[in-house]
């Protein structure tokens, strides 16, 4: 019984509600990126390490100018650094993106490791060096409950329903998306309509950098104000489930995301429950919540949801 | 005035001369054939003309004026429109998304589906080419599919329509629809290429036709000056004439039957229609058709490569429809599959894994679980020896060797089995003469071995200088079974273009 209530407590607590989506707004902008990408027909599982590196230039750009957007921008520049490598890798040298982007999760692993020391004299974990403050928007903040909730939170929450918005636009109301989908479904049929196959996959992976590296930015100087090794933890596989549970769509995509969030805001909040007593030992359990559901969602929609039908196939054109 | 010339085009791709020097003049306004066996070049003389492929030799003239076609981009901007062989549509897209695709309308920044919508609408209603527009592509029929394309053409003004074997995919209505539209779009103007190999509707349909064998041209005709017979001659050619001497034998017991076989292609149509035939020992019975009559489909039917819809297999008098491969090998069932690369053998792998493929799994090649490797290194040898594959090397890769010692280890390795029925598609495909001859001598051979022997082929040489018996295959039918002493070329040839052997026998 203490445990039912101890759930209750935590659905009717806005908190909670907050808490989701801070949590899932790094898998929102990680999911656009893989939608971006793999619609094109570019798996992306680089997605990862693209949040890892963003985390990590962000802190370091807001640590050396004092300002957490120029941090924020450098995070997206190299989210599309590390993206460009993983286009030219698949695209132009039609190379496995399996492999290839766990080659680029190692890469970001070991850069921003190894960076750690020379630039900010020790291992492990970064001092504080500034984070994106919360925004109050009057009115909204003054609302019961739901004020709490997105009244007054991270800019980076509502940036991230702005960019499934407009996502969801250009891909299905502009000519560019129309191209991306059908590059992604069958290039040959999009090359003999004199569609540049190559030029599409780029922007779509190129983009999956973009939305990865704000994803990282929102990890590190939007939510703590500094750097942690491997501080991704998962995040950008987490991101690819909610992709796939969400159809390979933009807003599919967002509420997969939520779902997760939900999870682990669920997590969080029974953790610090005071009606119940969570050990340590057990902690790790609430912990595995996320990636339970993921295993779930994994084995019970790949079949179901539409796969873009040339998702991981290199084009190689005839002669 | 010419709408279309191409002269001497000539294109190469490794170890294929695909098109030889080839010349090709379609005059503004007509409906033009271009016909000839599947691997003539047609296909890859029309990519050209669209921009997939790029001539290594030789000239094109768009309505007289010299021309560079880079790509399909360039093409298009000619005014020249493509319907593939196997279409090129986005299933998860609706039918006006595909048409537009490449040259949206816009209305700012957004696609203008309404546009899209209204200008399709158009133009199906303007060429009687109907459609759904707002179906996705996955959920329409093929014939509705193949109008999509044309519309996607004349969205594009095309003035010259490339149509790449548009028949192949139809049901019997269905063609008569597409012809319909054909004439439509000749009333208005349009030039049309039409790519074929079946003679009926090229005589139906086209104002005049070149007739493609081997890369190159062999013949120029009007269509109201020249019959099937005719076109079948400039097809299947008469200049190569091979023939192994053949010692009369005694054929046996019926070794194999299939009764009323019924068998459908992956697009679910019927390919295999009421076949019934039997095969005897010591004997060659050949299968004659022109490609794509279903003949594939009643090899992997009769193999347990494809599942049957109806009828019988009888292997000995006993049923084994629905055996698998492994189970009809063990019976004493062997195949030379028609495709050496595809299902006769693994490029990647050495030539002692090819050659006991199939019987990897028993003595002497495997105990249990593991492979055998000194037993299968010894029989490899013998076999490269026996029928001279060269480089003479078993850890040489499958792919490495050339077309004809590729074929020679398939064959090795379906002959060296010993079986009782041995099933031969298209042995000598893309081979040169002293690699065909070896083959020939050694299907002859089973034969006095008292092996029963089906032999599928589309070269007609082949069938006539082997084969005990002919059985004629069209539409997945059989138009007759002669035997090659008694009969031509000629009424073989009518036969294959859909004629019963009474007809063909009246000429």
């Amino acid at each position: 019984m203490r445990v039912l209530e101890a759930i209750f407590l935590v659905f009717i607590n806005p908190l909670f509600y907050k808490i989701t989506l801070t949590a899932a707004t790094p898998l929102i902008f990680a999911s656009l990126g893989g939608v971006y990408s793999e619609i094109t027909g570019v798996v992306n599982i680089a997605l990862e390490g693209i949040m890892l590196l963003g985390a990590f230039t962000s802190v370091v750009f807001t640590w050396l100018t004092g300002n957490v957007w120029i941090g924020v921008f450098m995070a997206v520049v190299s989210g599309v650094a590390l993206a460009w490598f993983h286009a030219w890798g698949s695209i132009k040298w039609a190379g496995n993106q399996v492999v290839l982007g766990t080659a680029l999760i190692l890469i970001a692993q070991g850069i921003t490791g190894f960076l750690m020391e020379p630039i900010f004299g020790k291992p492990g974990q970064t001092d504080f060096v500034g984070k994106v403050e919360e925004l109050r928007i009057p009115g909204l903040a003054d609302i019961p409950f739901l004020g709490k909730i997105i009244g007054e939170t991270s800019p980076f929450v509502y940036m991230a329903f702005a960019a499934v918005a407009f996502s969801w636009w250009l891909i299905y109301k502009t000519k560019l998306g129309l191209r991306m989908r059908s590059v992604g479904e069958n290039p040959e049929a999009a090359d003999t309509l004199g569609i540049n196959v190559y030029g599409i996959r780029y922007f779509g992976v190129l983009m999956s950098g973009v939305w990865a590296g704000l994803a990282g930015a929102y990890l590190s100087v939007g939510e703590v104000g500094h750097f942690r090794e491997l501080m991704s933890g998962g995040r950008g596989f987490i991101a690819l489930a909610a992709m796939i549970l969400g159809n390979y769509n933009p807003v599919g995509a967002m509420l997969a995301s939520l779902l997760f969030g939900a999870s682990s805001a669920f997590a969080n909040q029974m953790q610090s429950s005071s009606l119940i007593h969570v050990s340590a030992t057990v902690k790790p359990l609430f912990d595995m919540i996320p990636f339970i559901l993921t295993i779930i969602v994994v084995a019970g929609f790949v079949g179901k949801s539409h796969v873009p039908k040339a998702d991981g196939v290199p084009y190689e054109k005839e002669a | 005035m010419y709408a279309v010339e191409m002269v001497n085009i000539v294109k190469r791709f490794p170890g294929v001369l695909a098109n030889d020097h080839v010349t090709v003049r379609v005059k503004k306004g007509e409906i033009h054939a271009i016909v000839g066996e599947n691997g003539a070049g047609k296909s890859t003389l029309m990519n050209q003309l669209y921009g997939l492929y790029h001539p290594d030799e030789g000239e094109i003239f768009i309505n007289g004026e010299k021309v560079v076609i880079r790509g399909p981009k360039d093409a298009i901007k000619l005014g020249i429109g493509m319907v593939h062989q196997h279409f090129m549509l986005v299933d998860t897209l609706t039918v006006a998304e595909n048409v537009v695709l490449g040259s949206e309308p816009v209305k700012g920044l957004n696609f203008d589906m309404k546009k899209a919508r209204q200008e399709v609408k158009e133009l199906s209603e303007k060429y009687g080419l109907f459609v759904d527009v707002d179906a996705k592509i996955e959920d329409i029929p093929v014939g509705m599919q193949q109008r999509v394309e044309i519309i996607k053409t004349l969205y594009r003004g095309a003035n010259i329509i490339i149509l790449d074997e548009p028949t192949a995919v139809l049901t019997p209505q269905e063609v008569e629809e597409l012809f319909e539209i054909m004439r439509k779009l000749k009333n208005d103007g349009k030039t049309i290429l039409f790519i074929s190999h079946k003679l009926h509707e090229v005589m139906e349909i086209s104002n005049r036709i070149t007739v493609m064998r081997l890369g190159k041209v062999t013949g120029e005709l009007e269509t109201s000056k020249t019959n099937p017979k005719e076109i079948a001659r400039h097809m299947v050619g008469r200049d190569v004439v091979l023939r192994v001497s053949k010692e009369p034998h005694e054929p046996k017991d019926v070794i194999f039957e299939i009764k009323d076989l019924v068998v459908k292609d992956n697009r679910g149509l019927t390919a295999v229609n009421d076949v019934s035939f039997n095969v005897r020992k010591g004997e060659i019975v050949g299968i004659a058709g022109v490609a794509g009559n279903g003949q594939t489909e009643l090899v992997e039917a009769i193999t347990g490569l494809r599942k049957i819809e109806s009828g019988h297999i009888y292997f000995e008098g006993k049923e084994v429809a629905g055996f698998t491969p492994r189970q009809l090998r063990e019976l004493g069932m062997s195949h030379i599959p028609e495709d050496r690369l595809k299902h006769g053998l693994i490029e990647e792998f050495e030539a002692y894994y090819n050659i006991i493929l199939g019987q990897h799994y028993r003595n002497p090649f495997a105990n249990g679980a593991f492979l055998n490797h000194n037993n299968i290194f010894k029989y490899s040898e013998d076999l490269m020896e026996e029928f001279d594959v060269r480089p003479r090397k078993i850890d040489h890769l499958g792919g490495n060797f050339s077309g004809g010692n590729q074929q020679k280890l398939v064959v090795g390795r379906e002959i060296r089995t010993n079986p009782k029925f041995l099933v031969v598609a298209q042995p000598t495909r893309g081979l040169d003469v002293g690699a065909i001859e070896f083959i020939h001598k050694q299907i002859l051979k089973m034969r006095s071995l008292d092996v029963g022997i089906l032999l599928i082929s589309m070269e007609l040489e082949e069938i006539f200088s082997l084969s005990d018996r002919i059985l004629v295959m069209y539409e997945g039918e059989i138009m007759g079974e002669v035997k090659p002493e008694e009969t031509t070329i000629e009424e073989v040839g009518l036969m294959m273009t859909g004629h019963r052997i009474e007809e063909a026998r009246r000429g």
